[in-house]
């Protein structure tokens, strides 16, 4: 069980400011329809996922239950409930980059890295994802590593593309 | 300024116009999706800073534009008015490009368009066969100006077309777009003017206009590449298509995938605002409208137009039941009418020069033109803008330069998961709605993917099924169980294990729910199988009967052999081999045991000889 989810309140009293900023957010779409998604987008900025301390807060100051809004988080794939790794490798497998080799893509860094997809290294800097086009198919096959595109990728540049992110 | 009359948009546009005329030389830096992975912004700030240091700044106008189309050899520059076309234009290039062309006057044709089929440079862009073969209307401005000015906008004639509008009446518009024949480019093709007139009757104290922008088709980026290059031209369009069914509120649904989009578009959205090209009395036509972007979240399902809605409305994705239809009953219950990115692009072309003159591009029942994202095997990816009409095989050939590394075409995937593949006898056939459908595949939202002799198809058809498998929304039964018995078929069949009665039980399975399933992802999500089972059945049958993957992609088919030719006996195999099944002595060549071998590749990756060989 996580610190936070441990002891709401502590964790709470830590991430005042992040609460203030979600609570700002939330004001923001109060008077539109239908915001819910826009909301969740906006907390997941803000706490890097959305544990459950997060969505009761979005239930509880939009009016909808703890269930309806962890029915609708669940739903996307977009939204995670675990902590996030330092660095999130993700290899495109959508047409494009499935033909052009991504899926040798990933066996390499699942050989480099020793973990499996959607698994975080032990010292949680890397978690290997696979994402579906991400619109960059004229370069297939890409690798994207937080929010950086890398084109063209060989199984033999994945190692160097790592080392880039060891130690940041 | 805020723009009240048309008045106002000829002045900007004269004013814009004339600052360009000040200009000796244009550099346009591409900032699409493709040459922004290449770095585009660094040679974009090199060129600024570089100009700005040689004195150049009065001369030399540095334009950031949209996508130009050739995604693969980022970052691409043009440089007018002599229109020389550079690409893979690092800061190192462009520092040459500005010394020796700019100043010194001399075009570097080695930096230039290289034609693989000519086998040569191309210095000029208008000489290059990949955009001379294009007809742009949806395109027209992508990547020819800056994608966030909308004086640029004005000065090419932005927004005459709905000041145009406004001056006709709601059903002389649509009367406008029906004779035009424009038909849906998300795929299904349906005509876009009888959903606007049923959205125009349709009863409602309020109508909602959407925009689907959730571009899933893995291998598609053409909605992708129009907004984050041309993101006024749809507010335009929606503007547009708002009056004319009398919805003041528009909603674009954009996927997260797409960051720079939602960023390029959202400025798009204010600017217009402050412009007064958003909001009440737009040209003082009385009309008010306004458009809100709502991103999505990452499911594919959220195309389908129902599960859109619900999207919008901050609900899970899941599809609706039709009837009610949109039109009817949509978003928040208003009567709404959703149309394709593309289809709003080629909106005020229609309005501004005529239905003649739109549907004198394209054949039949398929007028204007088409924007495909080429990608796979084939040597010009990127997006293209052809007449419907065109062959596949000029498309790919012409325009796309043909198959990369010298392979043999072996087929086409159109329409994504949702679509079908074209093989090499069908290569001559119009690319046009009735013509692709006879086929088995569709016409699809525009992903193209090119499959060059060493694509297995049973592990394409696999690949499909695990995709829909992963975003079935798990409403329905035939989808959520029905593709999960395909895919352990397929499953079976790549590994070796499959049997021929298999064959027929995916037919079965896969007619049951194309007549079943609720929505459109489920009744299409049988159709890669269908169309690789039509076209390819040896294939399937070789993996089979055979057991082999005549391309050698199924990995638990494939064979290691070492070469002893060119085996030097490194030992490096068999030391990383994890079953031990590689034997030989020191610099003699080794053998590996296939009774042993568990065909993991790791002495393929290991050989420093090319030694080991896929069979």
């Amino acid at each position: 069980m996580s610190e936070v989810a441990k002891n709401p309140s502590v964790a709470k009293e830590e991430m005042r400011a992040d609460y203030e900023k979600l609570a700002n957010v939330i004001d923001l779409y109060s008077g539109k329809e239908g915001c819910l998604i826009q909301v969740l987008h906006a907390a997941q900025e803000i706490f890097g996922y959305l544990p459950f301390e997060v969505q009761k807060y979005v239930a509880d100051n939009m009016g909808f239950s703890v269930s309806y809004v962890s029915s609708v988080s669940s739903f996307y794939s977009f939204f995670s409930t675990t902590p996030r790794t330092k660095h999130d490798v993700k290899v495109c497998l959508g047409t494009a980059c499935y033909v052009r080799g991504g899926k040798l893509l990933i066996e390499k860094l699942q050989e480099i890295l020793g973990i499996g997809v959607g698994e975080a290294t032990a010292d949680n800097v890397f978690s290997i994802h696979v994402t579906r086009c991400v619109g960059a198919c004229g370069l297939a096959p890409v690798v994207v590593v937080d929010d950086d595109v890398y084109k063209q990728v060989k199984p033999g540049d994945i190692a160097g593309i790592l080392d880039q992110y060891r130690g940041k | 300024m805020r723009i009240k009359n048309v008045n106002d948009l000829k002045l900007i546009a004269d004013q814009y116009n004339a600052e360009l005329k000040k200009y000796e030389h244009t550099i346009y830096v591409c900032g699409g999706g493709g040459c922004i992975s290449s770095k585009c912004q660094d040679t974009k700030n090199f060129v600024d800073s570089y100009i700005k240091e040689q004195g150049l700044s009065d001369k030399v106008n540095v334009i950031f534009t949209g996508c130009m189309g050739t995604c693969a050899m980022g970052p691409v520059v043009l440089v007018e008015p002599e229109r020389i076309y550079y690409v893979h234009v690092t800061p190192e290039r462009a520092k040459d490009i500005i010394d020796r062309q700019i100043i010194g006057g001399e075009v570097i044709e080695e930096y230039t368009f290289f034609d693989a089929n000519l086998n040569k440079h191309i210095p000029c862009i208008d000489d290059i066969p990949f955009f001379a073969e294009q007809v742009q209307i949806v395109l027209n401005k992508c990547g020819k100006i800056p994608f966030d000015s909308i004086e640029a906008y004005i000065a090419k004639g932005g927004f005459t077309a709905v000041a145009k509008a406004f001056g006709m009446t709601q059903q002389q518009i649509i009367d406008e777009v029906t004779a035009s024949g424009l038909r849906g480019r998300g795929g299904a093709g349906f005509p876009t003017g009888i959903k606007w007139s049923a959205g125009m009757k349709a009863q409602g104290d309020r109508k909602c206009i959407v925009c689907n922008a959730d571009e899933g088709d893995p291998g598609a980026f053409m909605d992708r590449s129009a907004i984050e290059g041309d993101p006024f031209c749809l507010i335009e369009g929606m503007m547009i298509g708002g009056f004319a069914i009398g919805a003041n509120n528009g909603y674009v649904y954009c996927r997260a995938e797409y960051p720079v989009a939602v960023e390029r578009f959202n400025k798009a959205l204010d600017i217009a605002r402050e412009w007064g090209m958003l909001g009440e009395n737009i040209l003082g036509s009385g009309f008010n409208f306004d458009i809100e972007l709502r991103i999505g979240a990452g499911a594919f399902v959220c195309g389908e137009e129902t599960a859109l809605m619900n999207s919008i409305q901050g609900e899970r994705g899941e599809p609706r039941q039709k009837p009610p239809f949109p039109f009817e009953s949509g978003l928040f219950g208003c009567p709404t009418i959703i149309n394709n990115v593309e289809t709003y692009y080629n909106i005020a072309e229609i309005i501004n020069r005529g239905a003649d003159w739109f549907a004198q591009y394209g054949v039949g029942k398929s007028k204007g033109t088409k924007v495909f994202a080429l990608a796979g095997d084939v040597i010009n990816t990127g997006i293209v803008e052809v007449p419907m009409g065109m062959s596949l095989r000029k498309l790919i050939f012409e325009i796309g330069g043909g198959i990369t590394d010298g392979m043999k075409f072996k087929a086409a995937q159109m329409g994504g998961p949702s679509g079908g593949c074209i093989t090499e006898k069908n290569l001559d056939t119009s690319v046009d709605y009735e013509s692709l459908t006879a086929l088995g595949a569709i016409m699809g939202s525009g992903g193209l993917i090119v499959m060059g002799e060493n694509t297995c198809m049973v592990d394409t058809a696999r690949f499909f099924m695990q995709f829909i498998q992963d975003e079935s929304c798990g409403k329905c039964t035939p989808c959520r169980i029905g593709t999960k018995r395909m895919l352990e078929i397929l499953e079976r069949i790549t590994q070796g294990k499959g049997t021929l009665e298999d064959l027929d039980t995916l037919e079965e399975l896969s007619y049951t729910i194309k007549d079943t399933a609720m929505c459109g992802l489920g009744q299409t999500a049988p159709n890669p199988v269908l169309s690789t089972l039509a076209n390819f059945r040896d294939e399937y049958e070789a993996h089979i009967v055979g057991k082999t993957c005549p391309a050698h992609i199924c990995s638990a088919l494939a064979k290691y052999y070492i070469d002893p030719e060119k085996c030097k006996g490194c030992t490096l195999c068999a030391r990383n081999c994890p079953v031990q099944c590689i034997s030989g002595k020191v610099k003699e060549p080794h053998v590996i045991d296939q009774n042993k071998c568990i065909k993991c590749g790791a002495c393929m990756t290991n050989c420093k000889f090319g030694a080991v060989i896929k069979k």
